[in-house]
């Protein structure tokens, strides 16, 4: 399983990439291999909308179960991946890098320090 | 490696099977004149299949014949309460004097139909200490976001606007988010802890005056009592909030445990999972509420009830009457009146003493698989378990290997498979529930295949991976039945432009 260490990521398995004063936000590798073959990907909210870190943000249907994906920060919504709507099997092939699901602008910077790094994000207990 | 033999031949479809000319029946030509359908009525691209009688009747009963039933094999659909459906049932539902009867009769000439539903009522009310009982929810569903809405009418009737949060723990059944998010509640989720009881401590953090209640399933969807259950419910009171019971696992507790003494307020029964009716194929089901009496007033409506009491050689008079603050019909009529005949019928077949023996021998039954599989499968919660439990798919060593590979093995021993991946607190899981009608010789023979797949899983995985093999179908593609949803077998030409 891979966690890249240039991400940070959240105890709900989603995974952050800062570019300046944006998050890209998507599910980790441990979240799809869970999921098994999604099969659908809904987006919750729009581009232009304001939105508070722990916001539904999308949602992710696969053959087993159907998962909620929270904005792991607040800002407003800049872009979504509406590639994934169509091809939503990229969410297991590529998770961190085609399957990005949504871009903020951060409107509060020092959330990002609330995130987990890469090492704390695969030392999480699964069990319970 | 095994060998399998070949899968049987697939039913053609009608359509295939359809021969230019045949017919099943032949109208006389009528004494009336003959009215032509308006032209632009008429359809040229309805290719309706053409066949005799014996066609249509063979090609159903071919494709009952592949089905899985209770009436053809073990189902131990966890969580569904897949007990066997007595033939009595079905008789006593075509009585003429309940199956030809209208719901708009005057209530003189249905009086034994009235009665019937008062008794279910009072046996219902006995069964889980409820002081009132609706009888109209479908199904089980239904009596959740029928109950949910009582919980909400209460809260507004005293005043009480701020009341919008609904707990709901993870081990509960998966319809309760939903059934709160229809009322309008904000749903919150509620951990279990290690021994998959709800957290206390988790649960106390949300217990302020926006509490509207929780949903609790108990036994829940781990298979287990909650321990905590009377503080649990003592918590939400002290908040000011209500509880709701899940009813769908009833059928650990008849004649043992009644969830109104541990502080549920509003409880759902699943008349076609603990009551034995039909279930499979669309039921139809039947979700009946129950109530303490504070929120009594705010049952859906109509509810039979004595309206003149029995005097001398006089038997009393039913009637149908409607809670004064009711929050209205949830359903056309009386609800699933068929289906309340066939659980009355075994209520009565069964009596107290064997409503209590049924949950005894459901829960021996599920302890009985439990401990025979415990040395070959994970067991994560592993404990005394009531009526169902629930063991991890998976092998640390056979990483491939998944849950559903497992299940998929199993239709080749001529078994239903478990529920799979749900609980979703469990990983890889296999939701058991073998119910009371099981033989220890079907019990017994569902252990031994489940141990030969767990050999078969570490010795020649592929057996597994490609399974099932002796059924008509093989491994379907679940992948592409989700995304490339197609349910007709053919388009008219005017949808394809």
């Amino acid at each position: 399983m891979n966690f890249p260490k240039d991400l940070k990521y959240t105890n709900n398995d989603e995974w952050v990439r800062v570019e300046g004063d944006t998050a890209v936000i998507g599910i980790t590798d441990y979240a799809q291999d869970q999921l098994s073959d999604v099969v659908f990907v809904e987006y919750i909210v729009a581009e232009g909308d304001s939105a508070a870190r722990g916001d539904v943000c999308a949602t992710v249907e696969s053959v087993k179960a159907a998962a909620d994906v929270y904005l792991p920060v607040s800002g407003e919504v800049i872009a979504v991946n509406e590639a994934l709507i169509d091809a939503p099997e990229t969410v297991n092939s590529d998770p961190y890098g085609e399957a990005w699901m949504i871009k903020v602008k951060l409107s509060d910077p020092s959330e990002l320090d609330e995130l987990l790094d890469a090492a704390a994000y695969e030392a999480l207990d699964r069990d319970h | 490696m095994t060998e399998f033999t070949a899968p049987k031949p697939v039913e053609p479809t009608v359509y295939d099977l359809s021969s230019p000319g045949r017919q099943g029946a032949y109208f006389p030509q009528p004494d009336i004149p003959l009215a032509d359908l308006p032209e632009d009525l008429l359809r040229q691209d309805l290719p309706l299949p053409e066949l005799a009688e014996i066609d249509v009747v063979r090609h159903f009963t071919r494709l009952s014949q592949l089905n899985h039933g209770v009436d053809t094999g073990f189902y131990p659909l966890g969580s569904c309460t897949m007990k066997f459906n007595p033939k009595i049932n079905e008789v006593v539902a075509r009585l003429p004097g309940f199956a030809q009867i209208h719901p708009l009769q005057p209530i003189e000439t249905v009086q034994g139909a009235l009665g019937l539903m008062y008794e279910t009522q009072e046996w219902l009310k006995a069964i889980s200490g409820y002081d009132a009982v609706s009888l109209q929810p479908a199904a089980g569903a239904h009596g959740e976001l029928t109950g949910v809405l009582i919980i909400r009418a209460y809260h507004l009737a005293r005043g009480d606007h701020k009341r919008v949060k609904m707990l709901i723990p993870d081990s509960a059944h998966g319809t309760n988010p939903a059934s709160s998010a229809m009322s309008g509640l904000e749903i919150i989720e509620i951990p279990s802890d290690a021994r998959g009881n709800v957290d206390l401590e988790a649960l106390r953090a949300h217990c302020d005056d926006t509490l509207a209640g929780l949903m609790i399933t108990n036994p829940n969807t781990l298979g287990l009592f909650d321990e905590n259950l009377t503080e649990v419910c003592q918590l939400v009171h002290q908040a000011g909030g209500l509880v709701y019971g899940d009813g769908a696992n009833l059928n650990a507790l008849m004649g043992i445990a009644r969830p109104a003494d541990y502080g549920i307020d509003v409880m759902h029964f699943n008349l076609h999972k603990t009551f034995s009716t039909p279930h499979g194929g669309g039921g139809p089901g039947s979700g009946p509420v129950g109530v303490t009496a504070k929120l009594a007033p705010f049952l859906p409506g109509p509810i039979a009830a004595v309206v003149e009491e029995a005097a001398g050689e006089e038997p009393p008079l039913y009637g149908l009457v409607n809670p004064e603050q009711s929050i209205g019909r949830v359903k056309a009529f009386h609800g699933h009146f068929g289906v309340i005949v066939r659980a009355f019928t075994y209520m009565l077949m069964l009596g107290e003493e064997g409503l209590r023996a049924a949950s005894e021998h459901a829960v021996l039954n599920a302890n009985y698989l439990q401990a025979r599989l415990r040395d070959a499968y994970h067991i994560p919660y592993d404990r005394i378990c009531m009526h169902e439990f629930v063991m991890e798919g998976r092998w640390e060593d056979v990483p491939d290997v998944h849950a559903l590979d497992i299940s998929k093995r199993l239709m080749d021993f001529g078994f239903h498979p478990p529920t799979n991946y749900f609980p979703l607190i469990v990983h890889e899981a296999l939701m058991i529930e073998p119910t009371e009608t099981e033989s220890k010789e079907t019990l017994d023979a569902f252990v031994e295949a489940l141990l030969q797949i767990a050999e078969e899983a570490h010795t020649q995985p592929e057996v597994l991976k490609t399974a099932p093999h002796n059924t008509p179908f093989g491994r379907l593609d679940e992948v592409k039945a989700a995304r490339d949803l197609v349910l007709c077998c053919w388009l008219p030409e005017s949808a394809s432009a």
